[in-house]
C-alpha cells in the first residue's frame, strides 16, 4: 500500500505535537507527578510512545520519497507559512526579529524517529529501573524536559533555535547526573553534585565558543537560517574559487569547539566519564545515544560553513580522541565507565568522519550508535540492577546463567559495536574507514593518513575491550557471593528491541546484507540523507579524485581491515579473559605480568598476553592516569585557578577599590579632625586669628593695584 | 482619568503613605493591609497602562501631562511615557508590590518602614516619567532618603555604614548631575528633555549660551556634561568601578529593601542614560561610544570573577548584579537595533531575576540567620519545593536559553558583534569570559547551599512558605515567559528603540 | 604740628592696646585695651576733624564712640566678674570650655 506523501500543514503540526508531548508530560510529572502511580513514568512513556509513533510514520514518508529515486526529502516549515518569531509578534514592527521554522529533511527524519524510539524505550526501561526511587517524579519530568529540547535541536532550522535547545539539553543533563546528589541516603551524593557541575561548566565553554560563532555568522550575513547560511557560504566561497574568508575560518573554529565540549572530545572529554554518577538510563539515552551526538549532527549541519582546515581540525581531533579513549577503555574496572570511554572513542569515530569528508558515513554511524549504545547501557543497567548495585566488572562474573537474557542483548550488542560482519556497527564503522582511506589516496598524508592508521587500531581496541566487558561479566565463575537475578520486563523488553536494532539497524545501509559485499549497490540511508537533502547541492563535501576501480580497491581493503580489526580483539579478549580466565585484580600492577610470564611454562597465549596484551594494558593505564591527572587535572586546576581569581579579585575590590572610597572618607574626617584643632575655646586666640585676618585683608586691599 | 492616569499611578502611593501615618501605631495588620492597597493600585493601574493605554506603535511620547511649575526657573510638572519608561514603570509597581509581603518578616517594621516604603516608590516611577530635568532630580533625589532610613534603621549588623555610604556616593553622583542639568539649563533656556533632544538634534545644544562657551581646562561643553551626567547614572547601574556602594548595601538591607534595590533602583542609572544623557548628547556618545562599551565588558568580567571569590550568599549576588547591569551598557554602546533592544530588555530582565535571587537567599536567612556558604549543604533534601524555585532562578540569572536571562543576554552580545566598530568583536569575546565564569559561580554556589550531605543542624528547617512562594511566583513566571515570548516586552518598545538608535547614531 | 602727629599717638595707642588685649596675663587687661582701642579711633575721628572741612561729623562720632564705650564696658565689667566667679580665675586661658 503506497504511503501518502507528507504534507506540510498537517505534518508540520504533528511534529511539533510530537515534539511538544514529552515536554507536557514532563511539566506534569514535577507538579503532580508524586500523586501518581508509578510516579507519573506512564505519562512520558505514552507521550514518547505517541511521538515515537509519530516520527517513525513520517520517517516512513522520507523513506518512500526518497527511495523512490525522486527529488531528495527536505522540508522548511517556513515555506509554508509555519514559523514562530519569538522577539516580534509582528512582521512589520521595527526591532529584532527571528522567526523559528522546522526543518525536516532525511536526516532530521532519521534523528526524529531515533531519538523518540530510544527515548520512549528508556522510560519504559525506567519505569522499572526507577521503581524504588522516591524523586522518581522529578527524574520523569527531567528526561521530558531533555527529550524536548533534542527534538528541537533535530527539527530546528535555524542555529539560533539549535543553540536553544542544545542549552536546554545541557540543564536537563545537568538536573539528571545529579539526582542522585538530592538523595539522602546515597553516598556518592557530592560526587553526583560535582560531576553535575563539572559537565555544564565544561561543556558551557563550548556552548558560549558557539554562541560567538553565532554572533559572527549574524554580523554578516544577517541571518542565522541554515538553508540560507547554506547558500550564502557556498555563494561566497565559490566567489573566491574555494578559498574560505578568515572570519569563516575562526567561526568554524568556534564551532568545532561547541561541538568538542557537548561530544565529550579531547580535551574536553573529562565531564563524560564523570557523568556516570547520574542514572544508568540517564547515561544511555543522554551521554550515549542522543545528546552527545549532537554536536555530531551540529557539524552535520553545519558543514558547508566550515573550511578545510576546520574539517582538517575536526578529523585529527575526532580521530585522536577515537585512539586515545578506546586505549582508556581498555584499563578500566567500572562497567559504565569502560561504556563512558567506549563512547568518547565512538563519538570521536564519528567527528572523524565527518572531518575526513563522510558527512553521511559519520551521520550513519551516529544513529547505529545510539541503537547498541543505549542497548549496552541498558544492559548494563540490567546488570548492576541484578547484582544489588554493584558496578565492577572484577566483582562480577558468570552472569550468563543468572541473567541469559541481559547477556544475549548485550552479546549482540557487543557485536554490533564491535563491528562483527552483519551487525549494525559494522555497516557504519566500514563506511567511515572507507571515507578514511580514500582520503588518505587522494591527500597522501595528513589527516587522512594519521586517520587511516589511528581509526583501524582504535576499532581493533574497541572490539578488544568490549569482548573484555562482556567475558568478564559473563563469563567465568561468579567472583561475589551474592546471587543476582534477572530483570523485570520492563527492563527486559527495551533490551530486546535495541538488541535486535543493534543486528538489523544497519540494513538501511543496503538493501540486503550481503549486498555490501558487492560494490554499485546505493545504500538506502545514502538515498535519504544525501548531501543534496542536507544541503541543497551535491557539491559539497564530496571526496574528489577517486575513480571507480580505485574506489572499490579501497572498499575492499576498508572491509579487510575492518573485519580484521573486529576479529584481532576478539581473539585477543577470548584469549586473555576466557581461555586464562585472568581476572582484573583491583591492585593488579605491572610486574604482575612479568612474573607470571616467568612462573608459567610461557605458552603461546601467555606469550601474547606478556608481548601484546600487558604493553598496551599499561600503556591503556598511563593514558588513564594521565588524563586523569594531567588533562583532567588541567580542567580541574582551571576551576581552581577561576576560583584564586576570584579570591584575589574579591580581595582587591574589598581592599584597593573600596579602600580607595573609604580612604576618602577617612581622608575628610582627617581634615576635619585638623581643622578643628583651630577651636581651641581661647578668646585670644580667635582674636588673634581675627586681626591677622583683618590685617591681612586691609594689606591686600590697599595694596592691590 | 486615563489622561492623568501617569500622576495617579506616581502619586497613589502617596496617598497610602498620608494614610499609614495617620493609622495607630499598634495597628500592625491594618498598616500592613494600605500599604498592600497602595501599592496594588499602581500595579492594576500600570497594567491597565502597559496592556490598553500604550500604543505599542508609536514612538513619540504618550500620555502626556505639562503644566508650569516653578515659573522662575521655568521648571513644568511635565511627564510622558514611552516604550523604554513603559515596562520600567510597571516593574516598579510589581516589585513595590511583591516586597510589601516580603516585609512582613522584617523585625520592628512599622508605620515608618511602610512609610519610607511608598515614598520611595513615589520616588522611583516619579524618574521614569519625568520628561522636565528639574523634575527627574526631584524625584532622583527624593528616592534617595527613604532608602538611607530603610538601610540604616532595619538593616544589618554594618547597616549604618552601609547606609551612609550608599547615601554619599550617590549623592556624590547626584551632585556632579546636578552641575550637568544646570549648565544645560542655562545653555538651552529650558528643563524639558525632548526639547534638549531636539536641540541636540538640531546642534544648537553647543554651549554657545555660557560664558566661555562652556569650554574648561581644554575640554568642550559636551564633554563635562557627558561625563558629570554620566558618572553620575554609572554609579546608580553602577558601573565598576564606581560599583563599591552596592555590596555593602546589598548584604546589610533587609531583603524587602535589597528586591527593590536590585530589581528597579539600578536601573535607574541605565534608564537615566538612555533617556537623559546620550540622546542629549550624541556626539559625545558616539565619540566615547567605545570607551563605555569597554567599561561595560571590563563590569562584566570584574564582576563575574569578585562574585566566584565571595563566601557570602548574598555579596555574591551583589557582584553578579554588577556583571549583568555591564550588558546594559554593552549593548547600548554598540548603537545597533539588537544592541539597544537587548540592553532595555536586559534591564526588565535582570529586575526579576535578580529580585527572584534575592527573596530566595532571605528565606534562608530568615531560617539560619547567617549566609555563609560554605556551611550550608543538601538543603534540597529538607526544601524540595525551595530548591525547584531555587533552580529557575539561578538559570535564569545565569543565562540559559529558555529563561529571559538568555534572550537580553544574546541580543545584547550579538548586537554588540554586529557594531560598525569592529573593537566591539574584542569586547564580545572578553565578555563571554564573564558567560562562563557567570555559569561557575552560579552552579558552584547552587552546588554549596542545596546539594551535597545536608548538615545535622538544617535537618528540621521548614520549606519555603505559602507567603514566600507569592513574592517569588510572579517573578518566576515573568523569567519563564519571557524566555519563550520575549516580544511580549519588545513589541512595546521596539518603535522607542528604534528612534533612540536613530538619534544616537545622528541620522537627520 | 600737623595731622601726622596725632595719627602717630593715635597709632601708637592702638598698639598698645592689642598687645595688651592679645596679653595673656589677665581679663581685664583684655577690657582696658578694648578702651585703648576705641580712645585710639577717638583720636582718629577728632583729629581729622580738626583738620577738615567738615569739623562736626568727626566730633560728633567721637561723642558717640565714648557713650558706646563706656555701655560697653559697664555689661563686659558685669560679665567677666561673673566669669571669674564661675571660674575661679582672672586667666584667659581658663575660660576653654567652648573648644572644638
Amino acid at each position: 500500500m503506497p504511503l501518502p506523501d507528507f504534507d506540510p500543514t498537517t505534518d508540520f503540526t504533528l511534529l511539533g505535537v510530537a515534539a511538544l508531548l514529552p515536554l507536557v508530560a514532563a511539566v506534569l510529572c514535577w507538579v503532580v507527578g508524586r500523586r501518581l502511580p508509578g510516579g507519573g513514568g506512564f505519562l512520558g512513556t505514552l507521550a514518547t510512545g505517541v511521538a515515537a509513533a509519530i516520527g517513525l510514520f513520517l520517517f516512513g514518508h522520507a523513506l518512500h520519497q526518497s527511495g523512490a529515486g525522486g527529488e531528495p526529502f527536505r522540508w522548511f516549515s517556513r515555506e509554508h507559512g509555519l514559523s514562530f518569531d519569538v522577539l516580534a509578534s509582528r512582521a512589520d514592527a521595527p526591532g529584532p526579529s527571528l522567526p523559528f521554522g522546522i526543518l525536516y529533511d532525511g536526516l532530521g527524519s532519521a534523528m526524529f524517529a531515533v531519538v523518540t524510539t530510544i527515548s520512549f524505550l528508556v522510560h519504559l526501561y525506567s519505569i522499572g529501573y526507577m521503581r524504588e526511587d522516591p524523586r522518581r517524579h522529578v527524574y520523569f519530568g527531567n528526561i521530558g524536559l531533555f527529550t524536548t529540547a533534542m527534538l528541537g535541536l533535530v527539527l530546528a532550522d535555524n542555529l539560533l533555535l539549535l543553540f536553544v535547545c542544545w542549552e536546554l539539553m545541557g540543564f536537563a543533563s545537568w538536573l539528571l547526573i545529579g539526582h542522585y546528589a538530592h538523595d539522602p541516603l546515597s553516598p556518592r551524593r557530592e560526587l553526583s553534585a560535582r560531576a553535575a557541575t563539572k559537565a555544564f561548566l565544561t561543556t558551557r565553554i563550548g556552548d558560549v565558543c558557539l554562541l560567538l560563532a553565532l554572533g559572527m555568522l549574524y554580523s554578516h550575513y544577517g541571518t542565522l537560517e541554515l538553508s540560507q547560511l547554506w547558500r550564502v557560504v557556498g555563494e561566497e566561497v565559490g566567489r573566491n574559487s574555494g578559498v574560505f574568508p578568515e572570519w569563516l575560518l575562526w567561526t568554524g573554529m568556534l564551532i568545532l569547539v561547541g561541538v568538542i565540549g557537548k561530544s565529550a572530545q579531547f580535551p574536553l572529554h573529562g565531564w563524560l566519564p564523570d557523568a556516570m554518577e547520574g542514572p544508568t538510563p540517564v547515561s544511555a539515552m543522554i551521554h550515549a545515544a542522543t545528546m552527545v551526538a549532537a554536536g555530531v549532527f551540529l557539524l552535520g549541519r553545519s558543514y558547508p560553513l566550515l573550511a578545510p582546515a576546520v574539517l582538517d581540525t575536526a578529523a585529527v581531533v575526532g580521530a585522536f580522541t577515537a585512539i586515545f579513549a578506546a586505549t582508556v577503555a581498555s584499563a578500566q574496572n567500572g562497567i559504565k565507565a569502560v561504556l563512558a570511554w567506549s563512547t568518547i572513542s565512538q563519538l570521536g569515530f564519528m567527528v572523524a568522519a565527518v572531518g575526513l569528508g563522510g558527512v553521511v558515513a559519520g551521520m550513519f554511524h551516529m544513529v547505529t550508535h545510539a541503537f547498541f549504545k543505549a542497548c549496552l547501557f541498558l544492559s548494563a543497567g540490567s546488570v548492576i540492577h541484578g547484582s544489588a548495585n554493584e558496578h565492577d566488572l572484577s566483582r562480577m562474573g558468570g552472569l550468563r546463567k543468572s541473567m541469559p537474557i541481559t547477556f544475549a542483548c548485550m552479546a549482540l550488542a557487543t557485536m554490533a559495536i564491535a563491528g562483527v560482519p552483519l551487525f549494525a556497527g559494522f555497516y557504519s564503522k566500514d563506511a567511515i574507514l572507507q571515507v578514511a582511506f580514500e582520503r588518505a589516496a587522494v591527500d597522501h598524508g595528513g589527516p587522512g593518513m594519521f586517520a587511516s592508521i589511528a581509526l583501524p587500531v582504535a576499532a581493533a581496541f574497541t572490539s578488544f575491550y568490549m569482548f573484555r566487558l562482556l567475558f568478564l561479566a559473563f563469563f567465568g565463575a561468579p567472583r561475589t557471593a551474592h546471587q543476582a537475578h534477572e530483570s523485570h520486563w520492563t527492563l527486559l523488553v527495551p533490551l530486546i528491541v535495541l538488541a535486535a536494532l543493534s543486528v538489523v539497524g544497519g540494513h538501511l545501509w543496503v538493501a540486503t546484507p550481503m549486498d555490501l559485499f558487492a560494490h554499485d549497490v546505493q545504500p538506502w540511508f545514502r538515498e535519504l540523507v544525501s548531501l543534496t537533502s542536507l544541503y541543497g547541492t551535491p557539491a559539497v563535501g564530496v571526496i574528489h579524485g577517486i575513480d571507480p576501480d580505485q574506489s572499490r580497491a579501497i572498499h575492499s581493503s576498508a572491509l579487510a581491515v575492518s573485519i580484521a580489526a573486529a576479529g584481532l580483539g576478539l581473539v585477543i579478549a577470548w584469549l586473555v579473559y576466557v581461555r586464562n580466565a585472568r581476572t582484573p585484580s583491583p591492585s593488579e600492577r605491572k610486574s604482575h605480568a612479568l612474573s607470571r610470564a616467568a612462573a608459567s611454562s610461557y605458552h603461546m597465549d601467555q606469550l601474547a598476553h606478556a608481548v601484546v596484551v600487558a604493553p598496551v594494558r599499561s600503556l591503556a593505564r598511563l593514558c588513564a592516569g594521565v588524563d586523569r591527572h594531567l588533562v583532567d587535572g588541567a580542567v580541574v586546576g582551571g576551576g581552581w585557578a577561576a576560583r584564586l581569581a576570584g579570591l584575589l579579585s574579591a580581595a582587591f575590590d574589598r581592599v584597593v577599590v573600596d579602600g580607595a572610597v573609604n580612604a576618602l572618607g577617612a581622608l575628610v574626617a582627617l581634615c576635619g579632625s585638623l581643622l578643628r584643632l583651630l577651636q581651641t575655646g581661647r578668646i585670644q586666640q580667635y582674636a588673634a586669628f581675627a586681626l591677622i585676618g583683618g590685617i591681612a585683608a586691609a594689606a591686600w586691599l590697599i595694596l592691590s593695584p | 482619568m486615563e489622561s492623568h492616569l501617569l500622576s495617579w499611578i506616581t502619586f497613589t502611593p502617596l496617598i497610602g503613605m498620608l494614610a499609614v501615618l495617620a493609622a495607630p501605631r499598634r495597628a500592625q495588620t491594618l498598616i500592613q493591609l494600605i500599604a498592600l492597597c497602595a501599592t496594588l493600585v499602581p500595579l492594576v493601574l500600570a497594567t491597565i497602562l502597559y496592556f490598553v493605554a500604550f500604543d505599542p506603535g508609536r514612538a513619540d511620547y504618550q500620555l502626556v501631562e505639562r503644566v508650569d511649575w516653578i515659573r522662575t526657573i521655568r521648571a513644568e510638572y511635565y511627564v510622558g511615557i514611552d516604550g523604554l519608561s513603559l515596562s520600567l514603570v510597571w516593574l516598579t509597581t510589581l516589585l513595590l508590590f511583591i516586597a510589601v509581603p516580603a516585609s512582613f518578616s522584617v523585625e520592628r517594621a512599622g508605620k515608618a518602614y511602610y512609610a519610607l516604603l511608598l515614598l520611595l516608590e513615589v520616588g522611583i516611577i516619579g524618574v521614569f516619567v519625568s520628561l522636565d530635568y528639574f523634575l527627574f532630580y526631584v524625584f532622583w533625589e527624593v528616592m534617595l532618603l527613604p532608602m538611607y532610613f530603610l538601610i540604616g534603621i532595619w538593616g544589618g549588623p554594618r547597616r549604618e555604614y552601609a547606609a551612609i555610604k550608599f547615601f554619599l556616593y550617590t549623592l556624590f553622583g547626584s551632585v556632579l548631575m546636578l552641575v550637568a542639568i544646570v549648565a544645560l539649563r542655562l545653555d538651552a533656556g529650558t528643563f524639558s528633555i525632548p526639547t534638549l533632544v531636539e536641540l541636540a538634534r538640531a546642534g544648537r545644544l553647543t554651549g554657545a549660551n555660557l560664558p566661555g562657551g562652556g569650554e574648561l581646562l581644554g575640554m568642550s561643553f559636551g564633554a563635562w556634561c557627558f561625563w558629570f551626567l554620566f558618572i553620575g547614572f554609572a554609579i546608580k547601574i553602577p558601573v565598576a568601578p564606581l560599583h563599591t556602594w552596592l555590596p555593602d548595601a546589598h548584604v546589610e538591607a533587609p531583603t524587602p529593601i535589597s528586591v527593590i534595590l536590585a530589581g528597579i533602583l539600578l536601573k535607574l542609572g541605565g534608564y537615566g542614560l538612555l533617556r537623559a544623557c546620550f540622546p542629549i548628547l550624541p556626539a559625545e556618545f558616539r565619540e566615547y561610544a567605545f570607551a563605555l562599551g569597554a567599561l561595560g565588558a571590563f563590569s562584566i568580567v570584574y564582576g563575574a570573577f569578585v562574585a566566584l571569590g565571595q563566601t557570602d550568599f548574598k555579596r555574591l549576588i551583589a557582584y553578579s548584579s554588577v556583571s549583568h547591569m555591564g550588558f546594559v551598557l554593552l549593548g547600548t554602546a554598540a548603537m545597533t537595533e539588537w544592541g539597544t533592544s537587548g540592553a532595555a530588555l536586559q534591564m526588565f530582565n535582570h529586575g526579576t531575576s535578580s529580585a527572584a535571587l534575592f527573596l530566595i537567599v532571605g528565606v534562608i536567612y530568615d531560617r539560619v540567620h547567617h549566609r555563609d556558604l560554605n556551611a550550608f549543604g543538601g538543603i534540597s533534601q529538607v526544601a524540595p519545593r525551595y530548591w525547584a524555585m531555587s533552580t529557575i532562578a539561578f538559570f535564569s540569572a545565569l543565562g540559559l536559553p529558555g529563561f529571559a536571562g538568555f534572550v537580553s543576554e544574546a541580543l545584547t552580545l550579538i548586537g554588540a558583534f554586529q557594531s560598525s566598530d569592529p573593537r566591539f568583536k574584542l569586547l564580545v569575546a572578553i565578555s563571554a569570559i564573564g558567560l562562563v565564569i557567570g555559569a561557575a559561580y552560579m552552579l558552584w554556589a547552587m552546588q554549596r547551599v542545596f546539594l551535597g550531605r545536608l548538615d545535622p543542624k538544617y535537618a528540621k528547617l521548614s520549606d519555603i512558605n505559602l507567603r514566600e512562594v507569592f513574592s517569588q511566583a510572579p517573578l518566576l513566571f515573568l523569567c519563564v515567559v519571557l524566555g519563550i515570548f520575549p516580544f511580549l516586552v519588545l513589541d512595546p518598545m521596539g518603535p522607542s528603540v528604534a528612534r533612540l538608535i536613530g538619534l544616537l547614531r545622528g541620522s537627520p | 604740628m600737623g595731622l601726622g602727629a596725632y595719627l602717630c599717638v593715635s597709632a601708637a595707642l592702638l598698639v598698645i592696646g592689642i598687645a595688651l588685649m592679645l596679653a595673656r596675663r589677665n581679663i581685664l587687661y583684655v577690657l582696658m585695651g578694648l578702651e585703648l582701642i576705641l580712645n585710639a579711633a577717638n583720636i582718629n575721628f577728632v583729629a581729622f576733624a580738626r583738620f577738615s572741612a567738615s569739623p562736626l561729623d568727626g566730633r560728633m562720632f567721637a561723642i558717640f564712640v565714648i557713650i558706646l564705650a563706656a555701655a560697653e564696658a559697664a555689661v563686659a565689667l558685669a560679665i567677666i566678674l561673673h566669669v571669674v566667679q564661675l571660674f575661679h580665675s582672672v586667666k584667659p586661658s581658663a575660660v576653654d570650655r567652648l573648644r572644638e
